[in-house]
């Protein structure tokens, strides 16, 4: 098939059909930040970091660079003045959900926090656990249930069972991917499953890094 | 129903329609029921009850035809029950009124004068359509409700129904069909308004094996029945429309998404489909013509979300209903990866009418860019509420004071709230806007479903603004950050501007936010929820800066900004007050003026709303003028 021809940030580049405008744009160098989004897993296009503006026959739009597949002549501009600006809210968003997130990233952004109402949740719903459990593993433990605010990731007790002990290997397992670091421990140690099969400690022992370790002192939890 | 035979080819429905006809007495007189979810609220299935039995005891049952049709439109003075041909209109029936209509009207052909209508002038209004509610309307769409038994295939038929199907898989082809609506005009009346001849253009090009039309009758805004009337009281034309866009689309399958909440269209939508079945007009080979058609009812599990095309189709296919977030159109992949053609009910009820009068017709109703009318529901402060059909074009004001009689009560008018949850706020000195695609878009709102709430100055708008983003917040599906985090802030930020807490900066917080989700959320849920928020500030900026500058609530509405006092100059003493008053916080001796200690008070308004009209003298204040008020109340009872 033939490449598609468009601009990123001016520059003309090519791509083959299918590609996304994130792997196109950072292909050619653009800086793009995601959370939702991981190499090998279908884009979810939940966290909405990595919204860029496009731009086709004079008209502008914002789009989510992990789904808009490349189209000839297209301009696609990763920071213009209101890519940033909304980067900055939807940064905002998250910092109130999530005191872990990345510093260097709320300083790139120039984020003001301190706006929002606190909703320490950590929980980000970036939904990798889930997909990596249904794609990759196939296993289909975790899922989503509620709406809105109170949506959150649980688990499938009689399935949890079953199948989380396939994944304690660490390379396999779903905590791996979490980026924010605590959701999923919290997530397990509410497993019903995890409770009477010693087991379960494991994996959360592994990942409690610095980071998490400092997070949950500042909650109490040691 | 008459006696069925299978019909198998257009002669057969001819004959059929014709025998149906024949059989029927234009001049019978038939009572009409009205069975719409307003009049069956006020017990119009006993009325109806009622008809039977006593038409069976004066043994009138042989010559009169009796039936529970659907909405006739005027809820607010339900139960209403029409006398055809006459088109004698009783309002507020009760069951003991039966009796007498009975014995003075249909036999003795007078009428109960204390039954009709009676206008602002007194004088009573015999024909329906001579009432005011019904005389500057235009129903096209919702004529026939109160002529049809939804549960009567002759009924409809008798009307002209399925002629159109005829006229379409007999004489026309799919692209002259599509030509044909694409002419008309037609926009989608379910919310964005996309031309629907396109739609079905763009469904019924891309190569596929299967291809699917889809009527969304998942209608959730909050006091929004337009679909549920239609529904319920014509389901043919919906099915017709579907039938009609199966045929021009290269579909086979149809779906109606109904949500669970409307049994009763359910049930007259399955009792439809099974009668059409059996009949021969779905199923395989119509009337010989080698089309293959059948319908598939999917109950919503009341997900407002799920009125979303990609969520919808998602709920059909089994799995939750949420929005899909790739950027490609359901028409080119919609249900199961198929091209899928979604319209909403009123859409689909309008595509006979394009078939039989042709686009010509059609055009000639409306405006430049908005064609046909358009199904209202007219709700909130306004006299005369219902359901209500009008030309595109007819202003907010002629709909709200011509049709809806004005405000309640006599009260000033201060906006009118349209296209749901998505929608916006418009002001008084826009009331001359026409209703237009276009121009309610322009005006910050937009047309949406036709969800129309009238409210009276005794409104706050930062309080109208907060419900709806309650009523979403409770439907974002959660999935994108910007829907569900920036729902949940900016209700924080009206949380706080309600209860006075709110600062100058937090107004530039909510901007932040709202335009951040109208560009970047998922989808148009998300993208639509700031509209509420954004409109009542355009239009009402004075009413957020009096919450955050002077802790006072306009409207009256926030309680925790509001107190009540009694003015001691107008009080005359009735006592009124202190009666209702839940909490004992009234005091006073008769026929001298009253008092309200605030400290008690929990401001549930009963004083407010109990105090005579001509006195007035409950009067509603700021909560951070109590103290002063107190003081110099003190000082009065002192001296």
């Amino acid at each position: 098939m033939s490449e598609i021809k468009l601009k990123i940030n001016g520059e003309e580049v090519t791509a083959e059909p299918g590609t996304m405008l994130l792997d196109a744009a950072r292909k050619a160098g653009a800086e793009i930040p995601t959370l939702c989004n991981l190499e090998g897993l279908e884009p979810f296009g939940a966290c909405r970091l990595c919204v860029v503006e496009l731009i086709r026959g004079g008209r502008s739009r914002i789009v989510a660079s992990c789904l808009y597949p490349v189209e000839e002549g297209i301009d696609v501009l990763t920071e213009s003045e209101k890519v940033v600006r909304y980067r900055r809210n939807i940064l905002e968003l998250l910092e109130a959900r999530w005191p872990l997130i990345d510093k260097a990233l709320l300083e790139k952004y120039k984020v003001n926090t301190g706006r929002m109402a606190r909703r320490d949740n950590f929980c980000i719903m970036c939904g990798i656990c889930v997909r990596h459990c249904s794609e990759r593993r196939k296993l289909n433990v975790l899922g989503f249930v509620g709406r809105g605010i109170e949506r959150q990731v649980v688990s499938y007790t009689m399935r949890a069972k079953e199948f989380c002990p396939e994944c304690f290997d660490k390379e396999l397992s779903c905590l791996k991917f979490c980026p924010t670091g605590v959701i999923v421990n919290d997530c397990a140690t509410r497993c019903p499953a995890s409770r009477d099969e010693e087991a379960f400690a494991k994996p959360i022992r592994v990942r409690d890094d610095d980071n998490a370790i400092a997070v949950k002192k500042s909650l109490g939890d040691l | 129903m008459s006696e069925i035979e299978k019909l198998l080819n257009p002669s057969d429905f001819e004959a059929f329609q014709k025998k149906i006809v024949e059989g029927r007495d234009p001049n019978r007189t038939a009572v009409a029921v009205c069975s719409g979810p307003g009049c069956l609220a006020y017990a119009s299935g006993k009325v109806f009850d009622r008809f039977k039995v006593e038409l069976l005891e004066s043994g009138l049952a042989e010559e009169v035809t009796l039936a529970q049709t659907g909405c006739h439109g005027f809820c607010e003075r339900g139960p209403s029950v029409v006398i055809l041909p006459d088109e004698i209109c009783y309002l507020r029936v009760s069951p003991d009124d039966v009796k007498e209509i009975i014995e003075t009207t249909l036999r003795g052909g007078g009428i109960v004068e204390r039954l009709l209508y009676k206008g602002e002038d007194g004088l009573p209004v015999q024909k329906e359509s001579d009432i005011p509610f019904y005389k500057h309307q235009q129903k096209v769409v919702f004529g026939d409700n109160k002529r049809i038994d939804p549960r009567s295939i002759d009924d409809y038929i008798a009307r002209g129904g399925y002629t159109a199907l005829v006229k379409a898989i007999t004489t026309m082809s799919p692209e002259t069909v599509i030509a044909e609506v694409k002419e008309s005009g037609l926009r989608g009346r379910g919310g964005g308004g996309f031309p629907a001849g396109a739609k079905w253009e763009a469904t019924a090009k891309p190569p596929a094996d299967t291809r699917y039309v889809i009527v969304n009758a998942d209608e959730g805004d909050p006091g929004a029945y337009m679909d549920r009337g239609i529904l319920e009281g014509n389901p043919h034309s919906v099915i017709e429309g579907l039938m009609i866009g199966g045929y021009a689309i290269g579909a086979n399958e149809g779906y109606i998404y109904v949500r669970q909440e409307y049994p009763l269209a359910i049930d007259n939508v399955l009792y439809a489909l099974e009668v059409l079945r059996e009949i021969g007009l779905l199923g395989e080979n119509i009337l010989g013509t080698g089309f293959n058609f059948d319908i598939i009812v999917h109950k919503g599990a009341g997900a407002f979300v799920s009125g979303e095309s990609s969520a919808l189709m998602s709920a059909i296919e089994g799995r939750v209903g949420e929005p899909r977030p790739k950027y490609i159109r359901t028409s080119i992949s919609g249900l199961r990866g198929k091209p899928s053609c979604l319209n909403n009910v009123e859409t689909w009820a309008n595509v006979p009418l394009i078939i039989n009068k042709g686009a010509d017709w059609f055009k000639s109703i409306g405006t430049e860019g908005s064609k046909g009318t358009k199904i209202f529901s007219l709700v909130g402060n306004v006299k005369n509420t219902g359901l209500v059909e009008v030309p595109m074009g007819m202003t907010l004001r002629q709909i709200i004071f011509d049709i809806g009689g004005g405000i309640r009560d006599d009260k000033e008018f201060k906006a009118v709230q349209t296209g749901g949850p998505s929608g916006g706020v418009i002001p008084e000195d826009m009331l001359d806007l026409h209703v237009d695609y276009d121009e309610l878009y322009a005006a910050g709102s937009m047309m949406g479903s036709g969800g129309m709430i009238v409210m009276d100055k005794d409104t706050c708008m930062v309080n109208v603004a907060k419900y709806f983003l309650e009523f979403l917040s409770d439907e974002s599906c959660g999935k994108c950050v910007p829907c569900r985090d920036g729902i949940d802030q900016l209700l924080e930020v009206l949380q706080r501007l309600t209860s006075g807490n709110a600062l100058e900066e937090d107004l530039e917080l909510i901007e932040d936010i709202s335009l951040m989700m109208k560009e970047c959320a998922l989808c148009g849920l998300g993208q639509s929820a700031p509209n509420p928020v954004l409109s009542s500030i355009k239009y009402f900026k004075d009413e957020y800066i009096a919450h955050i500058a002077e802790k006072r609530c306009p409207g009256g509405v926030c309680k925790a900004l509001i107190a009540y006092t009694i003015d001691k100059e107008k009080c005359i003493g009735c006592g009124k007050c202190m009666k209702v008053c839940p909490v004992a916080a009234i005091t006073g001796e008769k026929k001298s003026p009253h008092k309200i200690n605030n400290a008690l008070c929990v401001k549930c308004d009963s004083c407010y709303q109990e105090c005579p009209a001509k006195v007035q003298a409950v009067t509603k204040i700021r909560q951070a003028d109590v103290i002063t008020a107190f003081a110099t109340s003190e000082e009065a009872a002192n001296e």
